[in-house]
């Protein structure tokens, strides 16, 4: 998805761009993907603003591709059970809203309101209007042909091919060389390993998430609903499970509850461990969902660096190289405008934000020998 | 409580059965789970005993086999030594060597989470229908060749009155002789594949005396109830308005495409469709199981390579209820030796060694012969529905492939919704992926069957975390 923004964000420059992935489109991160777009689980500060700027591109980006992606506006509501927990949102919420957030308080009269189905004695909540929903394989392969760029699916990057000096001089792949003065890694959750075909070190690591998908129901769950501790989870750096259901319904039919987040490398063996608390959540938001049927569940990983920040922009180690990967369980949402970032970044002009918090060389201290400097493989 | 080490089967049809036979007789405890109310799997599938049919026999050949199953099973049931655990579900096996947890689920609406444990597992899981639409599949009327033979077994019940047979495949026999026999006029039996094409296999052919006789009195049961047989022909389109009426047939080439001016429009009210079956592997698979293709891929022991797993019968390969008995019972015999600690001596089951490589032969020479023609995908129209569950058309998936990039059956799916449904893709599997242009490969299934929200979360803690 982060790829398929930043092609399209390109090309609208005028540069000429070329797509290449070793898998099809959407085949990694995306494709395993809800398609959340929120602004309403981050606290003020770098990622809130991107998340900001993305939500009016991706709002601008609806009216042009229409239902095709299936951008759904349908606005989030956080929920707290106890009255602690409320107070809690509501000074978290109060921060967001200094910080350009559109955050409505509501009380438990008003929840009923708004989700008519949700379990009896919630304390309250907060309304985010600005929360919205694509669906992620078809916004990735829309985009990509919005952009006009040219799509390599089933190819395999080998090397990045770099001059005498250093500067990057295209990428290699199992089937021929590909010429470029400009290479973004977009590689999502293995963006790391592209860094370091270039000789640049990225940790960024996977962290694995479960989504569960009910057969159809008529819209019974009318926005992204998630319990208050979700908010918590998102930056926390316990490396064991960690479950907060967000629930919703989709323009399909089936209500999406997502998602677990455990550190476990790329193990993607089912763990009714993890869907047991996804599924104990949801019935706990959603009394009803007790009786609807999952039909599925399935497992992505999501690409995390060390300080939860993606990487973007041009990494001053390998001129030529740019960065657009690590943006964790926030990739949809974060697409558009770390693709705008790029592009503007690609031609020289001044970037929308400042890109000091998400400089690709930011972890150089934390390196291990070896991975970084010259080594060309 | 015993000691005894404890085995569940998954699956009580041929190989299922088999394979808890020859393990409870050899001191093993052994647990049978299996969806339908009586034993028997599909291919002994029982008339319900509420329709007291007098001579079920009739509809099955190899009766005798399957009295000794039944009353194999009954002594060890009385004796203990198996539990036969009926209308259970199975949508999830879990574990690891030693130690497995079978998830089912109960009821007539299966919204009763039911939990097996046990020291090893068989899985027995059978087959379902490979289903390949063209226009007018979805018509009621059109039904597959399985279901129309699981009706005459089950339910006693004749689809309709005036039936064609078509697709491929040996199934195809006994279905237009069934519903022959059952009273049906069999309009034709349209069969794509060149029968004669299994002459030049006569080696393979004549190891097996047992299934040359079989198709000898197909044969002569099809010219007995006036069927015509039309080799080398196929299903164009099923006509009707509401339900259907007619169907065009048309002639094949050798190389599987239409002959021009061959087609003929047949009038029938039943279309009994059959292209083979598929090995049904998502419990094999979710456990981590190496499948070889479409099957599960197990050793001369019938274990696959998770330790503690075993497999038996159509998951491995289709190969019919003779060869399904043959490694069910070398299953449950090596499942016995290793369950106690010791290493099996393959020379005990010499004979059903012998059984099960001349099967697995004649099966792959039946395989290479009885294949769909080769235009088939090219031939459904682009408004034909392809999966049903999500109505997602040919068409749609054809744009999905032609203007945004997808390659392969699970881009299509993420794409399109194809096989995002209640069925999981089991029956648009290979339509999707023949109309994408890749060869159809299993789906990743973690759950082989929707499970209420509230089992899951109700599932008992694992003991080890």
């Amino acid at each position: 998805m982060v790829g398929a923004a930043c092609a399209l964000y390109a090309a609208r420059t005028g540069l000429d761009v070329r797509v290449v992935d070793r898998g099809p489109v959407a085949g990694g991160t995306t494709g395993a993907g809800e398609g959340n777009l929120l602004v309403s689980d981050k606290e003020p500060g770098p990622e809130l603003e991107l998340a900001l700027l993305s939500a009016r591109l991706w709002a601008e980006l609806a009216g042009e591709l229409g239902a095709s992606v299936e951008y759904e506006p349908k606005g989030g509501v956080v929920v707290a059970s106890t009255s602690g927990t409320l107070d809690a949102l509501t000074d978290f919420a109060a921060g967001q809203r200094a910080a350009g957030v559109t955050a409505e308080p509501v009380d438990a009269a008003g929840l009923r309101e708004l989700e008519p189905h949700l379990a009896p004695g919630m304390a309250g909540g907060v309304r985010y209007p600005q929360d919205a929903q694509v669906m992620p394989a078809l916004a990735a392969a829309h985009l990509i042909r919005a952009s006009g760029a040219r799509l390599h699916t089933g190819r395999t990057v080998t090397g990045v091919l770099r001059a005498a000096d250093g500067a990057v001089l295209g990428v290699r792949t199992d089937q021929g060389d590909i010429h470029a003065p400009a290479v973004v890694n977009a590689a999502g959750t293995w963006g790391g390993d592209l860094a370091a075909l270039a000789g640049a070190h990225l940790p960024v690591l996977p962290r694995r998430g479960f989504v569960l998908v009910t057969e159809p129901l008529p819209r019974m769950v009318r926005h992204k609903v998630y319990a208050a501790d979700y908010v918590a989870d998102v930056a926390s750096d316990s490396a064991g499970l960690r479950t907060s259901p967000v629930v919703e319904g989709t323009a399909a039919g089936p209500v999406l509850i997502g998602a677990t987040r455990e550190r476990v490398g790329f193990d993607r063996s089912l763990s009714l461990r993890a869907v047991r608390a996804l599924a104990a959540g949801a019935i706990g938001l959603f009394p009803f969902l007790e009786r609807v049927s999952a039909l599925r569940t399935y497992a992505g990983f999501r690409p995390y660096l060390p300080d939860h920040l993606p990487a973007i922009g041009p990494d001053p180690r390998v001129p030529g190289l740019y960065h657009a990967c690590g943006h964790e369980g926030a990739g949809i949402g974060l697409a558009t405008g770390t693709g705008r970032l790029v592009a503007q970044a690609l031609t020289g002009k001044t970037p929308d934000l400042d890109l000091g918090p998400f400089r690709p060389e930011r972890f150089e201290a934390t390196a291990p020998p070896g991975t970084n400097g010259d080594n060309n493989r | 409580m015993t000691e005894r080490p404890h085995l569940a089967v998954v699956g009580a049809g041929p190989a299922g059965l088999a394979g808890a036979l020859a393990a409870a007789a050899r001191g093993v405890r052994v647990t049978l789970v299996d969806a339908a109310e009586q034993a028997g799997g599909q291919f002994y599938r029982q008339p319900a005993a509420a329709l007291g049919a007098r001579r079920p026999q009739a509809l099955h050949h190899q009766w005798r086999t399957w009295e000794r199953l039944r009353d194999g099973l009954e002594r060890h049931v009385d004796a203990g030594r198996v539990t036969h655990l009926t209308d259970h579900h199975v949508w999830c096996v879990e574990g690891e060597s030693g130690a497995f947890a079978v998830h089912a689920l109960r009821g007539p609406a299966q919204e009763e989470g039911v939990t097996v444990r046990a020291d090893a597992v068989l899985l027995a899981t059978g087959g379902y229908e490979r289903v390949l639409p063209f226009p007018g599949w979805t018509l009621p009327g059109v039904v597959t060749a399985g279901g129309a033979q699981a009706m005459l077994k089950g339910g006693l019940v004749l689809p309709g009155r005036t039936a064609v047979v078509a697709g491929t495949g040996p199934l195809l026999l006994p279905v237009a002789t069934g519903l022959a026999a059952a009273g049906a006029r069999v309009a034709a039996l349209v069969e794509s594949a060149d029968p004669k094409a299994l002459v030049r296999r006569a080696p393979v052919l004549a190891a097996q005396p047992g299934k040359l006789a079989e198709g000898a009195w197909y044969s002569g049961q099809l010219v007995r109830h006036g069927v015509r047989v039309l080799p080398r022909h196929t299903v164009v389109e099923a006509h009707g308005a509401d339900r259907l009426e007619a169907v065009t047939v048309a002639g094949l080439d050798r190389d599987g495409r239409l002959r021009p001016g061959t087609a003929r429009r047949i009038p029938c009210d039943t279309l009994a469709v059959g292209h083979g079956m598929l090995p049904h592997t998502d419990l094999a698979e979710t456990l981590g199981c190496t499948l070889s293709g479409t099957d599960v891929r197990v050793d001369g022991e019938q274990r696959t390579d998770v330790p503690g797993v075993w497999a038996a019968g159509e998951t491995t390969g289709i190969g019919g209820a003779a060869l399904a008995l043959a490694e069910g019972h070398i299953a449950g015999r090596s499942v016995a030796a290793r369950l106690h600690g010791t290493t099996p001596d393959p020379r005990r089951w010499a004979t059903a060694s012998r059984s099960r490589t001349r099967l697995r032969e004649f099966f792959a020479a039946l395989d290479a012969v009885y294949t769909p023609p080769a235009d088939w995908a090219d031939r459904i129209t682009d408004d034909t529905v392809v999966c049903r569950c999500e109505e997602v058309t040919a068409e749609q998936v054809r744009t999905a492939v032609d203007t945004l990039g997808a390659g392969d059956v699970r881009t299509v799916k993420l794409l399109t919704r194809a096989g995002m449904g209640w069925c999981q893709g089991r029956i648009c599997g290979p339509a999707v992926a023949g109309l994408t242009g890749c060869p159809f490969t299993p789906g990743r299934r973690p759950f082989a069957r929707p499970v209420p929200l509230g089992v899951l979360a109700a599932l008992p803690e694992q003991e080890t975390d």
